[in-house]
């Protein structure tokens, strides 16, 4: 489970996961990979988060991220919300349950969720700007990333962010760099009550399990998983007190689903895109240095939409896992 | 180039190019695998691990520093920490404040230079080591001399100083605790104190 | 910690109060993650506010902030009244039966023997009744109306849940299911670990609060066991080492005291001491003091200590009142009589009581000298930064030195945790720019102040000219060095006392315990507690041995716990009467018919037998204290008394204002307010992204919290039309701070007396350097005032007044 050995330091350390193993890679095909890595997945379980923050500290300091000092506006949410900087964020909601009249102080880690069936890497047009490896890790290559901003509308859960610094879009890697030298993620490493704890997909689910018992013999009786089917599962999970409501720990998706807007993104208009797309790289450094932000419009959203109603069904789908 | 027209255009103009989906699908696939891309470099290969441990609270978290260069040479510095996972107390765990340790060691707001400001003055200017503890002794021996208390009213050798105190940090090491103890108090001084209330 | 944190694995039940260890000791606090996990222990917290404990916690109760006793009281009576006491324990281990003398009474609110001018006691009833053979008188039956289990019934009987709730604000039904809980733990098989820290200690009966919970966990028999215990979570990561080395006024390393002008002469110093056992058979450990004194006297003075000069008894100072605590330091800067003084590592502008006193005494002094790794608002009061530190500049006649120093990545040598774990750690880097070590400053200091004293002569140089200094650079003596001395070495060959031809230890070797120390000259050893930590066999503290047989939590070959190398305290209380333990699914130690044995170094001679030697074997009773006689200056039992500034009367002893015995200056207290004109109860505290005033330097730490706010609930912002976010100004007589206003749900008014009672909450992390947003820190309001016993500041129970601002004004 959690892994147990400190971090190599060997100055031949070889990272063991690769663009070799990628399953899916965004606005490309992949050949199909000779090994399948064993899934992994970060389990946040929730009801032993003190909320800390010592995976938003453990993140900045491992990918070198220098977040702004901001101000207070009356919570202890800070940032005030997930940035090209900040990959990670807890959110802090005071919530007076109904059932008990008891205050509960409900702080959810938020972060990428590394989805099965990844959304921005669905809606990205951008060759290789994300990939998924066969272990389950959803990564932003950001030199190929054209800071379109595609996969801000493509994730169910509000994730990725675009730095103004260089129009690239950011979020958690789950550590891509450590996990291919046989680490967990920071954020993992660092949770003091290890409320946060990473290994295969199976040993986290069974860790969950006994987590939930223990729950439900504290008198929460909703306890359980959050595995969202609707995005295939993810690859990090949530243990939560009260499962049957995920949306009360600061609007966590009850069930997050793909945008029909950006599946069909995905179908047609996102090769249709590419031929266009390759000027657009080609000069990318000079566009985004004259015009900074890259983003979706309204006008690109209700394009898409027109299009995903009239387009037929575009084959092959690229993008698909190959098993 | 306006890049959300850009966009737009691109929109645009892929409502146009519905039939060039299959080249480009075609087209980039293969080409694109050649690119050099996606993990970040390992950054702690070729650092040397020291053990440490959390001068923070008295949970005492066992830490592992990871710097470049030889501390022989005076080269060394640390360039990333975590915990300890062989710790038995954190098991390689820290908070919020230990995670970010080595933006204590490189504060912007470390000392290093002595600096002294004079009476009256709006600011610090620099002071060799050697002149700084030369008038700092002074000051002790000046002040010493004035007012340690030799004997009581009865007569009675007290040796007390009470006219300078030391208030001594709280997140030294024992042996420095120790050398301090023993050159304070070797002077009679009493107003002698640490961080344990506060 | 009597215990360690890995122990608290083992706890069935934690109890949270006075502390708040999930927001302050995270990394420790997974231990009581762990205990719940994996034993389905359960967690208690007792806060004035809904803390990130209270998150995890299976129950939360409020309190208001300064009225622990009486909550703790209460439990007591509940205990008692409801016959959840673990009787074995109590009967065996405790001194329930011993005898107070008559005329000891408590009425009022006092105590036999208060003198209102001196605002002190005669404590002289406060003591056992002694019988013709210079025992203590007992009844082992407990009828006897003075025995101490009597007089604690009737002592506690006031503190009835209706009280309770009317001091406390605790909604009676809570107290109740609080006390059921605790209750439990009165069996063998259950156990209870208590972790607090300056939520109880910052108070002006601090002590007192900390006894009244060691008193209940004695009476649930929950002291020497695993998972059990008084487990003072301490605050800087050596403030115990500190502590341990005596670094304080009054304190010798090792618990020794300095002595007073009264004790004029070595044997008067020594006879004032009674270590005489008061019960039979016992050990009363201290009776060894003489052997540490010595070998602390050796340690400082070397050859210039002998027996024909008493060990240089008159090189140390005498003093002349109870301590030179900083409170008493300030006021004398303040007074004009102190004029230079050092902060090692210790930000005092920012951490002691009453800023604007504060400054105005740092105003005073000739020199003032700084040694930090990092930039202090000490460094720089005499700096004018508009509203948050408006001084005039140009008036202030102090001399400042500022010394850059080290900080751990760059030092060697031992940190003492909380459980009393003596870790050893290794430089990483060099010191940045022109950085030094602080033992490279204090010896320079020395060597300079030795020099002058030996060129022009001076003031009784003595105790400097003659202090030892063996080390092979004495520019900057070694840290293996400096812990040597600690550890403490054979002078002389030691010679076997019943047969002196033998040489147990020749001259020079380390000792390997404090049991090989002597009061004859031959041993030296600074800090006899941490002997053991350094022997002929090594550094005992670098060992990182993780092993853990049996998964008991005690790791006993990872690094030296004091002392010698023990890892819970009083373990032998672990076990009955026959010294089997009382729960042998958490055996620690047990009787083998011959000696002790088990997982962990026996807190009692080891072929002592069980029923004749009592497990408390640091007292002359052998046994624990529910009356503690006349050693707290407030009363052998705890009583309920409100902070200085209250929003509530004394319920219980209307008269009383503050710890009747508590030190007031006559300055201050003309600075304290009352719930007229400041009806808010205002308690400060740490956040858990902050580490006192140094993490504002850290630009990580910064970003995660990074402005000054202070907490109120929903209903005092309504009242006063403060918003979430929106700036607020907090005041009293001693200051005024500007703060965003965090309104929560997590803050909840309280009703004492009859009366609603708001909180207001000031976390302490803001200055004026470093990288975070200028703001104020509590202290700019907090009162001058400090516990009876050791006088440390009354932090978390004040009053202000608070309104909406435009926030401060701009410089």
């Amino acid at each position: 489970m959690t892994i147990n050995v400190n971090p190599p330091v060997a100055p031949d350390t070889q990272q063991t996961m690769g663009p070799q193993d990628y399953i899916r890679r965004s606005a490309s095909k992949v050949p199909e990979p000779e090994r399948k890595l064993e899934p992994v997945a970060k389990l946040i379980d929730v009801s032993k988060c003190i909320g800390c923050k010592a995976c938003q500290s453990a993140c900045l300091e491992w990918n070198d991220l220098r977040e702004e000092v901001g101000v207070n506006v009356g919570v202890y949410d800070n940032p005030h919300d997930l940035t090209p900087n900040t990959f990670t964020l807890m959110r802090f909601t005071e919530w007076v349950n109904d059932e008990t009249g008891n205050l509960e102080w409900l702080i959810r880690k938020d972060g990428c969720m590394h989805c099965a069936d990844p959304g921005c890497l669905k809606a990205c047009p951008a060759p290789g700007a994300i990939v998924q490896y066969s272990n389950g890790v959803v990564d932003f290559v950001h030199e190929n990333c054209i800071g379109c901003g595609y996969c801000v509308q493509g994730c169910p859960f509000n994730i990725p962010r675009i730095s103004k610094a260089d129009n690239r879009a950011y979020k958690c890697t789950l550590c891509s760099d450590r996990i291919a030298v046989g680490q967990g993620p920071a954020c993992a490493k660092a949770c003091p009550t290890k409320a946060i704890v990473f290994g295969t997909k199976e040993e986290m689910k069974a860790h969950a399990e006994k987590r939930i018992e223990d729950l439900k013999s504290r008198g929460y009786d909703n306890a359980g998983l959050y595995d969202p089917p609707g995005v295939g599962g993810t690859h990090v999970m949530y243990v939560l007190h009260h499962a049957d409501r995920p949306s009360l720990y600061a609007g966590l998706p009850d069930n997050p689903r793909i945008s029909p807007v950006v599946e069909a993104w995905k179908g047609v208009t996102k090769y249709a895109g590419l031929a266009l797309m390759g000027f657009a790289a080609a000069a990318g450094v000079v566009h985004m240095a004259l015009s900074g932000r890259n983003r979706v419009s309204r006008e690109d959203d209700e394009e898409a939409r027109r299009l995903a109603a009239q387009a037929p069904a575009a084959e092959p789908q690229d993008g698909e896992p190959r098993a | 180039m306006n890049m959300e027209i850009s966009r737009r255009s691109f929109l645009k103009g892929a409502g146009a190019g519905v039939a060039a989906t299959t080249i480009g699908a075609f087209g980039f696939g293969e080409a694109e695998a050649a690119f050099v891309e996606g993990l970040r470099p390992y950054k702690l290969a070729g650092t040397t691990e020291t053990r440490n441990t959390c001068p923070y609270c008295s949970v005492a978290c066992g830490v592992i520093i990871y710097s470049k260069g030889d501390i022989t040479q005076g080269t060394a510095e640390a360039v990333h920490l975590e915990g300890d996972v062989d710790h038995p107390t954190n098991r390689g765990t820290l908070c919020p404040k230990g995670a970010a340790l080595l933006d204590f060691i490189k504060s912007e707001t470390r000392l290093t230079k002595p600096k002294v400001r004079r009476p009256g003055s709006n600011k610090f200017e620099e002071i060799s080591w050697e002149q700084a503890l030369d008038e700092i002794a002074r000051h002790m021996k000046e002040d010493r001399d004035a007012n340690l208390i030799e004997r009581n009213m009865d007569g009675v050798p007290v040796n007390r100083w009470t006219s300078t105190g030391f208030l001594a940090a709280s997140a030294t090491t024992n042996e420095t605790a120790w050398l301090t103890y023993k050159v304070v108090r070797s002077t009679g001084m009493v107003a002698f104190d640490n961080q344990a209330r506060v | 910690m009597t215990n360690s944190w890995t122990d608290i694995r083992n706890t069935d039940l934690v109890i949270i109060m006075g502390g708040n260890a999930a927001e302050a000791h995270p990394c420790g606090f997974k231990w009581v993650t762990e205990a719940k996990a994996n034993r389905g222990a359960k967690l208690i917290v007792v806060d004035p506010r809904f803390t990130r404990s209270a998150s995890v916690a299976d129950y939360y109760a409020p309190i208001r902030q300064g009225t622990d006793i009486a909550f703790l009281l209460g439990v007591i009576k509940y205990c008692i009244d409801n016959d959840k006491v673990q009787w074995d324990y109590v009967r065996a281990f405790t001194n329930a039966a011993y005898i107070v003398k008559e005329g000891f009474d408590y009425k009022d609110g006092l105590f036999t023997g208060y003198d209102s001018e001196k605002r002190d006691y005669d404590r002289s009833t406060w003591d056992y009744e002694i019988g013709e053979d210079g025992y203590v008188v007992t009844d082992e039956t407990l009828q006897n109306p003075r025995c101490v289990w009597n007089l604690l019934k009737k002592h506690v009987s006031v503190y009835t849940p209706e009280m309770v709730e009317r001091i406390c604000g605790t909604p009676k039904d809570k107290f109740l299911k609080v006390a059921e809980m605790i209750s439990e733990c009165s069996t063998p098989d259950k156990t209870m670990t208590s972790m607090y820290a300056l939520g109880w200690t910052q108070h002006s009966k601090g002590s007192q609060n900390i006894r009244s919970m060691a008193m209940l966990q004695l009476i649930l028999g929950n002291i020497g066991v695993r998972g059990g215990g008084m487990n003072a979570l301490r605050g800087h990561s050596n403030i115990q080492g500190l502590t341990d080395i005596g670094l304080m006024s009054n304190l010798i390393p090792g618990y020794l005291n300095i002595p007073t002008e009264r004790e004029v002469a070595y044997a008067t110093y020594i006879g004032s001491r009674g270590f005489k056992p008061l019960r039979p058979n016992q050990m009363s450990y201290w009776q060894n003091y003489p052997k540490f004194f010595v070998s602390f006297m050796k340690a400082m003075w070397g050859s210039a200590a002998t027996p024909e000069n008493d060990f240089a008894y008159h090189f140390l100072p005498k003093l002349d009142v109870a301590s030179y605590d900083v409170l008493r330091a300030f006021e004398m800067m303040d007074q004009g009589q102190m004029f230079g003084y050092f902060c090692q590592g210790f930000n005092p502008l920012l951490a002691f009581p009453n800023r604007g006193k504060l400054t105005r005494s740092l105003s005073k002094l000739k020199y003032l000298v700084i040694m930090d790794p990092l930039e202090t608002e000490t460094a720089r009061f005499w700096e004018n930064h508009g509203t948050h530190n408006d001084v005039d500049t140009a008036s202030i006649q102090t001399e400042v030195y500022q010394l850059p120093s080290t900080c751990f990545a760059e030092d060697e040598g031992a940190l003492v945790n909380s459980g009393r774990w003596l870790q050893w750690h290794w430089a990483a880097q060099n010191p940045p720019g022109d950085a030094k070590a602080d033992t490279w400053i204090m010896a320079q200091l020395h060597l300079r102040l030795k020099k002058m004293y030996q060129e022009e002569g001076g003031k009784f140089p003595d105790p400097i000219l003659n202090l030892t200094w063996p080390y092979a650079n004495p520019d900057e003596p070694s840290p293996d060095e400096l812990a040597r001395e600690l550890n403490g070495y054979a002078v002389a060959d030691l010679r076997d006392p019943n047969d002196p031809t033998k040489v147990v230890l020749e001259a020079g070797k380390q000792v390997p315990n404090f049991g090989t120390l002597r009061a004859d000259g031959s041993t030296a050893c600074g800090c006899w507690i941490y002997s053991g930590c350094y022997t002929e066999d090594g550094n005992m503290m670098a060992r990182r041995d993780n092993n853990d047989p049996d998964a008991t939590g005690a790791y006993s070959n990872w690094a030296f716990s004091w002392p010698a190398n023990r890892r819970i305290l009083y373990n032998r209380a672990s076990c009955d009467l026959d010294g089997k333990p009382w729960d042998p699914s958490r055996k620690l130690i047990e009787w083998n018919g011959e000696k002790w044995v088990g997982y962990d170094v026996p807190d009692i001679a080891v072929t002592a037998n069980p029923r004749e030697v009592g497990p408390f074997i640091m007292n002359p009773e052998g046994q624990s204290r529910l009356f503690t006689r006349g050693m707290m200056r407030d009363g052998p039992f705890p009583a309920h008394y409100e902070p200085f500034e209250s929003p509530v009367a004394n319920v219980v002893a209307p008269a009383i204002r503050g710890n009747p015995v508590a030190r007031v200056f006559a300055s201050d207290r003309e600075e304290f307010g009352d719930a007229a004109e400041f009806p808010y109860a205002a308690t400060s505290y740490r956040l858990t992204e902050h580490f006192h005033y140094w993490t504002k330097h850290v630009w990580v730490n910064a970003v995660l919290q990074p402005e000054f706010f202070v907490e109120i609930s929903e209903e005092l912002a309504a009242e006063k039309g403060i918003e979430k976010g929106g700036w607020c100004r907090v005041w009293n007589k001693r200051g005024s701070v500007h703060a965003k206003a965090v309104v929560t749900k997590r803050i909840q008014p309280l009703v004492c007396d009859g009366k609603p009672v708001h909180i207001v909450g000031i976390p302490l992390h803001w200055g004026f350097t470093g990288a975070a947003k200028n703001g104020w820190g509590p202290n700019t309001l907090t009162p001058f005032v400090g516990d009876a016993n050791i006088e440390t500041p009354e932090f978390k129970a004040f009053l202000v007044n608070i309104e909406r601002s435009d926030g401060p004004a701009t410089a």
